[in-house]
């Protein structure tokens, strides 16, 4: 299978923004997530936990909530003071909205899911009525004197409960009157601390209320008689999150010591009716603060500070116990930050505010299979670009011959022009880009750095081409008549005539450059699509979806190839399908055509597809390097997939020559130690 | 469990109780406050939580009320009966009883039913029944007579059931009992004939009333001293005139026969009932709460003035008339469980040691309210037993031993006890067992020569008594101080209050020496310890490291000096046992008892300083015995765990640690046993030292791991 020097890079310096809100859709099994940098992206639940879209961050609109209303129509709100509404097609923003009520700190959906409630900074709790295409405000409720932290409806839409600070108000939504006032507890093992804040309520079809604070106490509360009637202390710091079934036999609440707890609504002995919520399960998956949490039908679903999304199936829920019973953990986009330049050995790495470019280093030496060679020249940071404006960068990327950058954010479209001159690198904004290109979902540049390809987010596709120092648009192809969506993969093929496109669920369409023409479409597939590539002389199209699938269809045939024929009908190696993180990256020897190369988080692939596929029974992984000859060549042709799982997590791998690989790693360790410090808690003693 | 509070008494006004006690107990309308009214002139309404009565009101003299005061809980009124026809109802604003209202009726009125939710009931003598608001629209209506002549209403209840009141009555005619339900849904009126059973003969005493599902549960108390079930369904299959209904035993001799103010009983909740009554011919008469599930004495209290034979129960407040004052005693029915009947669970027995079942098994006794109350098919699969049963000779041996038990000498007794025991066990062993238990006790307490210790050594050693079969048998034991009956009781009896344990240590504390060495005593629980007394020098090292930290090298240890001034002592005390082996097997014997923390601990206030200091240096010489060896255990066959020690020397502590603080000898002790929680403190902070340590270490590794942030790599795909 070959031999590679592998530059390994672990310089590439991603923090992941902390989670600050799940939102989870019944309807359609996605999961809305929020982070502290505004960024908003959705995960499909049926599609294998699919990031499938994501909205771009924004400096000064931090969400401090997110919800879904009117079926599939995603809202947020932030301390900016705006209700924002996404189009969920065309991915951005369809409008903001100022509530006029200081920052807004909370916001939930009516049951029937056609108003929106918001709790603002000035203590005022606001209703606003959904219209189809906007959101207009209707009144306000009787103001409160702090700020509204959290809020809930009752089941049936009549009655509201409100947290704020040191207490929970129950409204009357029909008379917009607070009926109850009922003061929490500020003693925390009995110290009175200064304030309790009431970081979460839940309002149960019964009357009940439950609220969360940051005494680390959960409280049940009669809202008929405003009275406490029960109280778990469950934590030693602040418990900030709360979600509840939609049974409301069971709920979930977060602690700031990374503790997420089920309660569980339990007969108190078997067999009678008389049921009582207990804590049943304790889990431990975060180390920072649990800032939010939900409750799909089937799984816990927990975020925080710790930037990761777990996703904890809730056994007894499962009803097929297979590998979608298993716990997730997403900490990484599940789309490339990394672009490559190969003929100059460039790394082009994309941050929320800036890119940084590197320059590979390089070796003389060489050696056997895990040896560390000696570098001859290290790895040089070669430029900082940083963004102007709030807005977060949605995508960037190096042309191959290293002399273009361009990178676009929700509003504005960025193409440099890199000099080399020696150790020196001179940077030129290419300025006067045509009005149309404002915002790009996805950039490619063709082979020969010719061509510039933009996906924009009207669902147009623009061609560019690129000459000394400008640049002269080609042609658009506009968005096909029937589809909405905007296409967020982009995929040439090195002789630069075929550009293939996808969006998140509708099939692949393949374009011909030269003749500016739809060539065809590969049929639409169940799952979205997760990356792409066109292979070099022969023009086929691999393509991979969440579902671990990967078909080869060949443009010039208009069909799918043999191999992708053979491989869907004997069907891919089970631990293959079990893998929980999508592919991010597909690319090709140019030296050996059969040679597919392609990684995800945790493992990357060389499939021959000259050799047999592997079936169940065959050893998918070779975790240990040979010990003999006769070894080594019966390995050599077991089956068709390559596989290394040493460098993970992997962000980015490809090809720079016919022996050189570069895999770009980001340890969690290194995550881990650029977050603020957790709560310490003590292991032993008293 | 089930437990009486601390009695109080409601007024120290003399009541004016005629010899038939008071004429009843009623609520009033607000929680806390109730209506008593006298035999004699007389209503008083009480406020229970401030123990003084608001209010009294009295008819004119020459009259007499008949009927007990209730509350009309729609109204908040108060109506009372006096001279059988004459009906009144006033209110807290009125003072004169004579300037009510006042209705002048047809008939004899029984009693007035109240309860909240429904109007209130009269009811006549005759049975029939009327609302108060029809019959004072009409008082001088015809009022219809439902039982037939001679026929006396004994009881009558009133109560809720699905919403809807009921009413049931007992009459009696000639030593024969009917109930009479009312549905005032349905408007129909049932009759049912009480049969009686084996034990024709008996008179039934008192009578209660719950609802269980869709059947009334009637619970009732013969006169020699049995408790009844009867269940009547609410909603009759068939309207057929006198159907029968069948009494169930449920618990067997709770009080004696006969008493001389007779007895009460009165249901608590599902499991529980309350009993009024002497539980033996001689003795005082006692308050007592029985669980019927499990058949379990659960607490009792002896009421020396005598009581009338009434009983009331009013939102966890029973009330009764003890001597001559009206008396509270208000009680705490937790749900019931076998744990929480039998008490914490003793320690893991070795497997072998006890073939039969040490807990009597309810599902195949006879005789008694199963756990599967309501079941009608087992109910009726244990009818079919019973007959089965006294058909066997097995009862004639039983009945035999009995008879002996009355009158012959111990030899005798023996003899037709080995006869008895060498019958076949059959379902009903353990209660003819409790019997004979019950029997031997009852002559031992006559005849205070005779002590038949053989014969109830045998029958403990059957593994089937339990404490509350036999309530009566620690107690002669200990009277005699008779410790070798004790240890097999402890060690055999799953369910000893924790009184008597105590009871039992105090004696095992507090008996000589000598009167130990004549004893014989299991020694199974106790290894030779001084064996072991001859490699001191090897065990001096061994004993200071406790659990691998040396409480030596505390540099703040000012008590150290202290120990070193006599390090004689020291050694002898840690090194040998400081109680006799045959002393020591009984405490054995107490430390694998069961028990109740919260029960155990008042009780072991009362035991003696110095006995105290010596159960602990015991105690503590079994915890050095104990971290002798690695994996913390004594030696012998039964020994005592670490985690009994610990848990005795803690609640010793508790109990008398004032005490003790102030005793010289226990000084020494207390240092040993601070030094050892300082170094167990120790230990722990240590740990948390390390914690920090080791993650510096792992930090450590990880850079070690770490290969930079750039590196070129060589990887060759197989």
């Amino acid at each position: 299978m070959g031999e590679f020097k592998v530059h390994r890079v672990r310089f590439f310096n991603y923090v992941p923004s902390g989670i600050r809100c799940v939102a989870y859709n019944n309807q359609s099994n996605r999961l809305a997530v929020s982070r502290t940098d505004g960024t908003v992206e959705i995960y499909n639940l049926s599609a294998n936990y699919f990031q499938e879209k994501f909205f771009p961050g924004h400096e000064s609109r931090a969400t401090e909530a997110l919800c879904w209303a009117e079926g599939q129509r995603l809202f947020s709100a932030g301390l900016n003071g705006e209700i924002i509404e996404y189009d969920l097609q065309a991915l951005n923003i369809k409008y903001a909205v100022d509530a006029f009520g200081g920052p807004i700190w909370s916001m939930t959906a009516s049951p029937s899911g056609s108003q929106l409630l918001i709790g603002c900074e000035d203590g005022s709790v606001k209703l606003f009525q959904i219209t189809p295409d906007k959101i207009q405000f209707e009144r306000n409720f009787d103001r409160q004197k702090s700020r509204i932290l959290s809020l809930s409806w009752h089941p049936s839409g009549t009655h509201i409960a409100a947290g704020s600070i040191d207490y929970i108000s129950v409204f009357d939504v029909k008379s917009g009157s607070a009926i109850h006032k009922m003061n929490v507890d500020r003693r925390y093992m009995g110290v009175s601390k200064r304030k309790c804040i009431v970081w979460g309520v839940a309002f149960l079809s019964d009357g009940t209320i439950i609220s969360v604070d940051s005494a680390g106490k959960v409280q049940f509360w009669d809202s008929v008689t405003g009275t406490l009637a029960k109280n778990h202390l469950i934590a030693n710091a602040d418990v900030l999150s709360i979600a509840v079934a939609d049974q409301e036999d069971s709920f979930v609440v977060g602690t700031a010591e990374g503790t997420v707890f089920h309660f569980q609504l339990v007969s108190v002995t078997s067999n009678s009716n008389e049921k009582q919520w207990v804590r049943t399960k304790p889990f431990q998956h975060h180390t920072h603060d649990v800032r939010t949490v939900a409750h799909s039908p089937t799984a816990l679903i927990s975020g925080g500070t710790d930037t990761h999304l777990v996703i904890r199936p809730l056994m007894e829920r499962v009803e097929v116990k297979n590998y979608d019973a298993a716990l997730r953990k997403i900490t990484f986009p599940h789309r490339c930050l990394v672009s490559c330049s190969k003929k100059r050995q460039l790394l082009l790495f994309q941050f929320a505010h800036h890119l940084e470019l590197w320059r590979l280093g390089s070796t003389v030496a060489t050696g056997r299979n895990g040896d560390t060679l000696p570098l001859s020249k290290n790895a040089d940071h070669l430029l900082h670009l940083k963004t102007k404006g709030p807005e977060n960068i949605i995508c960037s990327c190096i042309s191959p011959c290293g002399s273009w950058i361009a990178y676009s954010t929700a509003s504005r479209f960025f193409l440099y022009r890199l000099n080399y001159e020696h150790d020196n690198i001179s940077l030129k904004r290419v300025s006067k880009m045509p009005a149309f290109l404002r915002s790009a979902l996805q950039i490619l540049f063709s082979e020969d750095s010719t061509k510039l390809f933009v996906a924009s987010n009207e669902g147009s596709l623009h061609i560019i081409q690129l000459l000394e120092g400008n640049f002269k648009h080609l042609h658009a192809f506009q968005r096909l008549s029937g589809t909405v969506e905007a296409m967020c993969l982009l995929a040439v093929s090195p002789d630069g005539n075929w550009l293939a496109a996808s969006g998140t669920s509708a099939g692949v369409h393949v374009y011909n450059v030269k003749l500016l023409k739809l060539h065809c479409t590969v049929p639409a597939y169940n799952f979205p699509v997760t990356a792409l590539a066109i292979a070099p002389n022969t023009n086929n199209l691999v393509i991979a979806h969440s579902d671990q699938q990967v078909f080869e269809y060949s443009i010039p045939d208009k069909q799918y190839t043999e191999w992708s024929r053979t491989v869907q009908k004997q069907g891919f190696h089970q631990l293959w399908l079990q893998r929980d993180t999508p592919i991010t990256h597909i690319s090709f020897h140019p030296k050996r055509p059969m040679h597919i190369l392609l990684h995800d988080a945790y493992m990357f692939c060389i499939i021959d597809k000259s050799l047999p596929l592997p079936n169940d029974k065959t050893l998918l992984y070779n975790p240990l390097p040979p010990k003999n000859e006769s070894d080594v060549v019966q390995r050599r042709t077991a089956h068709a997939f390559k596989i290394s799982k040493i460098y993970k997590p992997l962000l980015f791998m490809d090809l720079l020559d016919e022996k050189t690989l570069v895999a770009v790693e980001r340890p969690l360790d290194d995550i881990i130690a650029q977050l603020p410090p957790p709560i310490k808690k003590k292991k032993f003693g008293t | 469990m089930a437990a009486l509070e601390e009695e109080f008494t409601l007024s120290t006004v003399f009541l004016g109780a005629g010899p038939d006690g008071l004429l009843g107990v009623e609520q009033s309308d607000k929680t806390d406050q109730f209506l008593v009214t006298d035999s004699g002139r007389t209503v008083i309404h009480y406020k229970v939580s401030d123990q003084k009565p608001l209010g009294s009101w009295s008819v004119k003299q020459g009259h007499i009320i008949t009927c007990p005061a209730v509350c009309n809980f729609q109204t908040g009124e108060y109506i009372v009966v006096h001279d059988n026809k004459v009906l009144r109802i006033w209110n807290n604003e009125n003072v004169n009883l004579d300037k009510v209202f006042k209705a002048t009726l047809s008939a004899e009125v029984y009693r007035i039913h109240s309860i909240q939710g429904t109007e209130p009931l009269v009811q006549f003598k005759g049975g029939a029944v009327r609302g108060l608001e029809a019959l004072l629209a009409e008082p001088q209506q015809k009022i219809e007579t439902v039982t037939s002549d001679e026929e006396v209403i004994k009881w009558s209840k009133f109560f809720m059931a699905f919403k809807y009141p009921v009413l049931i009555f007992i009459t009696e005619k000639h030593g024969n009992y009917f109930a009479y339900v009312q549905m005032f849904n349905s408007c129909t009126l049932s009759k049912y004939t009480l049969l009686l059973g084996q034990e024709e003969k008996s008179v039934i005493q008192s009578f209660a009333a719950s609802m269980d599902r869709k059947f009334i549960s009637l619970i009732s108390l013969s006169s020699h001293g049995c408790i009844y079930e009867t269940l009547i369904p609410t909603h009759p299959s068939d309207t057929e005139k006198n159907q029968k209904v069948v009494r169930s035993l449920l618990l067997k001799a709770v009080v004696s026969g006969n008493p001389r103010n007779g007895v009460a009983l009165t249901v608590l909740d599902q499991d529980h009932v309350a009993v009024l009554g002497p539980p033996l011919p001689a003795s005082k008469e006692c308050l007592s709460i029985w669980n019927i599930k499990f058949q379990t004495l659960q607490t009792s209290k002896e009421l020396p003035q005598g009581t009338s034979g009434q009983l009331w129960n009013y939102r966890e407040n029973l009330f009764m008339l003890h001597g001559k004052f009206l008396t509270v005693i208000p009680y705490k029915c937790e749900v019931s469980s076998l744990a929480g009947a039998l008490g914490k669970l003793k320690h893991s027995q070795d497997p072998g040691a006890h073939a039969m079942p040490h807990f009597v098994n309810w599902e195949t006794s006879q005789g008694c309210g199963l756990g599967s109350q309501n079941s009608e098919q087992s109910r009726r699969n244990l009818r079919r037993r019973k007959i089965e049963v006294s058909l066997q000779p097995q009862m004639t041996a039983s009945k035999r031993l009995l008879l002996a038990i009355k009158k012959d000498s111990e030899k005798h007794i023996e003899v037709e006890l080995r006869k008895f025991l060498a019958m076949k066990q059959t379902p009903d062993f353990h209660t003819t067992t409790g019997d004979i238990v019950t029997g031997l006790l009852g002559r031992c307490k006559a005849e205070p020569s005779f002590y038949p210790r053989n014969c109830l050594m045998q029958l403990i050693q059957t593994h089937v008594l339990s404490y509350s079969l036999c309530p009566g048998l620690m107690e002669v034991a200990l009277e005699k101080s008779d410790v070798q009956m004790l240890q097999l009781c402890l060690q055999h009896f799953p369910d000893i209050p924790e009184s008597v344990t105590c009871a039992c240590l105090r004696i095992f504390l507090s008996i000589g020496d000598d009167s130990l060495q004549e004893a014989d005593i299991n020694m199974e629980s106790v290894f030779d310890y001084s064996d072991s007394v001859q490699d001191e020098k090897m065990e001096e090292q061994t004993e200071i490291l406790q659990n691998g930290f040396n409480p030596g090298e505390d540099n703040c240890n000012n008590c150290d000096q202290e120990l070193n001034e006599k390090p004689q002592d020291a050694t002898e005390e840690i090194t040998s046992c400081p109680v006799i082996p045959k002393r020591a097997a009984l405490l054995n014997a107490v430390l694998h008892s069961a028990y109740s923390e919260t029960f155990l601990l008042p009780h072991l206030k009362d035991i003696a300083a110095q006995h105290i200091t010596l159960f602990l240096q015991y105690l503590y010489f079994l915890y050095l015995k104990c971290s002798e060896n690695a994996t913390m255990t004594l030696p012998g066959i039964h020994p005592p765990t670490l985690n009994q020690i610990m848990d005795w020397i803690c609640l010793l502590l508790d109990a008398n640690f004032t005490v003790v603080v102030m005793i010289p000898e226990a000084k020494r002790l207390l240092i040993n046993l601070y030094k050892f929680v300082k170094s167990q403190i120790c230990v722990y902070s240590e740990l948390n030292k390390i914690e920090v340590s080791f993650r510096e270490l792992q930090k450590l590794n990880q850079e070690k791991n770490n290969r930079g942030l750039y590196s070129i790599e060589v990887l060759e795909l197989f």
